[in-house]
C-alpha cells in the first residue's frame, strides 16, 4: 500500500515539474513577442515597408534594410545549401567511418560551436580585407554562409540517416550507379529534413547581427549588386537602439524582423507540406 | 540453342570478416527451372542469392572466394559490369520495397537508370511488366497513385514487376511470401509458374510446402554449406542425408 502511495506520489510531482517546464517556455515566447509587437505594431504601415530610412533611421521606413536581409540571405543560402548538402552526401552516402569522415565531422562540430562575433572577425579579415570584398552583401552572405553549413550538414545527415537502408538495395539491385541510387533513390525522400535545415539557417541569417555588421557594413543605401554594403533589420535594430536614434523605430523593425520569419516558415511549410503530399 | 547451366558455382566461400556465412558451395542451375533453396534462419540461403547479383558488395568487411559463372563468364571478373550484372540477375527481397513514388515510377524506375526516358516506350515497359506479373487488370486505372497505397500482395507483385521491366535473365526471389496471406501467396506462385517460360528462377522458399509446390529442383542449406541437392520429388521424399530427412519431416528447423 505505501509503495503504491510513493509511486502515486512521484508521478503526481514528475507531471506538475513537467507542466511547469512546458508552460513557462510557452510563457517566455508570448512574453517576447507581446513585449516587442506591443511597442512595434503601432509604427508598421505600408509606408514603413517600403520608404527608405531617413536620418540615419529616426524617420521614414526600413526598406533598405528589408532588400539587404533577404539579399544576404539568399546569398548564404545559395553558397551553404549545394557545400552542406554535399558534405552530408560525402558524409553519409560515400565513405564508411573513417579518419576523413571524423575529421570532417570534427571539424563542422567546432564550426557550429563558434560564437557568430568570431564568424564576423573571420570575414572582416579574410573577405573583407584580404580578398579585398570590401564591406558588401558578398562578403557578409558568405561569412553567413560559413555559419549556417554545420546546421544544413548534421541536418542533412540526419535526414539521410533516416531513409531505409531498402530504398539503396533497392536502386541498386535494378542497375543503379552511386550516383543515380543517391539522387534518385535517397536524396528525393530526404527532401523534407534537409528543407527544415534550410529553414532553420534562414531563421538564423537573418536574425545574425554581429557577424554582418563587420562583413557588409551599415549602409542605410539600397544596395544596387553583390558588392554594394548594406545594413541588414537586425543591424539597423541594433544600431537604432544602442545608439538611442528611435526606441520606436528600433521596435517597428523588431516588429518586422519577427512577423518576416514568421511568414517564411508558414510559407516554407506550406511548400513542404505540398511536396510531402504530392509524393506519398 | 538451350544451355545446360545457367548458373555454376564451384567452390563457393563468403565471409562476413570474420564470419564464414558459405562453406564451399558446389551447385549448379538450370535454364527456365525453378530452383529451390531452402534451411533453416541463417543457413547463409539470403548470402548466396546477394552473391549471384553481388549485392554482398555493398556489405562492408565481406569478402569471397571461389567462382560464379553466369552463361560460362565470371561475375566477380573486374571486367564485368556490375549494373549489367545487376541488370541480367534481378532481386526480389523478402519484404515488399516499394519505393515512395508512383506505380508507374516504380516500374519504370530500372529503366530510366539506363537512360529510357521516352514516354511511349517507358509506357509499353511498365504495361508488359505488370501483365507478366499479373498486376495489370488490378492497377491499370490508378498507375499514378502512390505504390504504397497497394496492398502487400500487390507491392511483391509490383516488385516483381519493377524487375521483369528490366528483362532480366535469372531471377532471385528471397522468401517472396514471407510478408503476405494465403490468397496473394498463391497468386504470386502462380505468377512464379508462368514466369518459369522465359526466366531462370532461384527461389527462397517460404516454407517446405511451397518448394515442393513450385520448384523443380532444390538444395538444402544448413549452416552456410550446402547438405544435398536434387530433384524436388527426390529431396522430400528420398533424401540421402540424415540432416534432410530431419529437416524436411520437421524434426528440426
Amino acid at each position: 500500500m505505501m509503495h503504491f502511495r510513493t509511486r502515486f506520489i512521484t508521478q503526481g510531482i514528475a507531471k506538475i515539474l513537467i507542466w511547469v517546464a512546458a508552460l513557462s517556455t510557452i510563457g517566455v515566447m508570448i512574453l517576447i513577442l507581446f513585449q516587442i509587437l506591443k511597442e512595434g505594431l503601432p509604427v508598421l504601415h505600408l509606408r514603413f515597408f517600403l520608404d527608405s530610412p531617413r536620418s540615419m533611421g529616426r524617420e521614414g521606413g526600413i526598406f533598405s534594410t528589408i532588400i539587404g536581409t533577404l539579399a544576404l540571405t539568399v546569398v548564404a543560402i545559395i553558397f551553404a545549401t549545394p557545400l552542406g548538402v554535399g558534405t552530408a552526401i560525402f558524409l553519409r552516402e560515400y565513405t564508411r567511418e573513417s579518419r576523413i569522415s571524423r575529421l570532417i565531422r570534427f571539424g563542422t562540430d567546432c564550426l557550429a560551436g563558434i560564437p557568430s562575433i568570431i564568424f564576423g572577425l573571420f570575414g572582416f579579415v579574410f573577405f573583407v580585407i584580404t580578398l579585398n570584398m570590401g564591406w558588401s552583401i558578398l562578403s557578409g552572405g558568405l561569412t553567413l554562409a560559413a555559419m549556417i553549413l554545420p546546421t544544413i550538414i548534421s541536418t542533412t545527415e540526419e535526414a539521410l540517416k533516416g531513409i531505409p537502408y531498402s530504398f539503396r538495395e533497392v536502386s541498386y539491385s535494378l542497375g543503379g550507379t552511386r550516383w543515380q541510387t543517391v539522387t534518385r533513390a535517397v536524396l528525393p525522400n530526404a527532401i523534407p529534413g534537409i528543407f527544415t535545415g534550410i529553414i532553420l539557417s534562414v531563421g538564423r541569417s537573418i536574425g545574425e547581427t554581429a557577424a554582418v555588421i563587420l562583413t557588409a557594413g551599415s549602409s542605410l543605401i539600397i544596395p544596387t549588386s553583390l558588392f554594394s554594403p548594406s545594413r541588414t533589420m537586425a543591424v539597423h535594430f541594433y544600431i537604432l537602439a544602442r545608439e538611442g536614434i528611435s526606441m520606436e523605430m528600433a521596435y517597428g523593425t523588431g516588429a518586422t524582423l519577427i512577423l518576416l520569419v514568421l511568414a517564411i516558415n508558414i510559407v516554407a511549410n506550406w511548400f513542404l507540406n505540398r511536396y510531402i503530399r504530392h509524393r506519398a | 540453342m538451350v544451355q545446360e547451366k545457367k548458373i555454376v558455382i564451384q567452390a563457393f566461400n563468403f565471409y562476413y570478416n570474420s564470419l564464414q556465412a558459405l562453406q564451399n558451395i558446389n551447385l549448379h542451375v538450370r535454364p527456365n527451372e525453378i530452383f529451390a533453396i531452402f534451411g533453416p534462419a541463417r543457413s547463409g540461403k539470403t548470402t548466396l542469392l546477394k552473391s549471384l547479383n553481388r549485392l554482398t558488395d555493398l556489405v562492408y568487411g565481406s569478402s569471397h572466394a571461389g567462382t560464379i559463372l553466369l552463361d560460362g563468364a565470371d561475375i566477380y571478373d573486374p571486367r564485368m559490369s556490375l549494373t549489367q550484372l545487376r541488370r541480367r540477375v534481378g532481386m526480389v527481397f523478402d519484404l515488399p520495397t516499394p519505393l515512395p513514388m508512383s506505380i508507374f515510377d516504380n516500374v519504370a524506375y530500372g529503366s530510366r537508370l539506363s537512360g529510357t526516358t521516352q514516354r511511349r516506350r517507358l509506357n509499353e515497359i511498365v504495361e508488359r511488366a505488370l501483365r507478366s506479373a499479373v498486376l495489370w487488370e488490378e492497377v491499370k486505372d490508378r498507375l499514378n497513385t502512390s505504390a504504397l497505397r497497394l496492398s502487400g500482395g500487390q507491392q511483391q507483385r509490383l516488385c516483381i514487376a519493377r524487375i521483369l521491366a528490366l528483362e532480366p535473365e535469372v531471377l532471385l526471389l528471397d522468401e517472396p511470401c514471407s510478408g503476405l496471406d494465403p490468397v496473394s501467396t498463391a497468386s504470386i506462385e502462380e505468377t512464379l509458374t508462368k514466369l518459369k517460360e522465359n526466366y531462370t528462377i532461384i527461389l527462397v522458399p517460404h516454407n517446405i510446402q511451397q518448394a515442393s509446390r513450385v520448384a523443380d529442383r532444390a538444395g538444402f542449406f544448413l549452416n552456410g554449406e550446402l547438405v544435398e541437392e536434387g530433384t524436388v520429388y527426390q529431396i522430400f521424399t528420398v533424401p540421402k542425408d540424415r540432416r534432410t530427412e530431419d529437416y524436411v519431416t520437421g524434426r528440426f528447423g
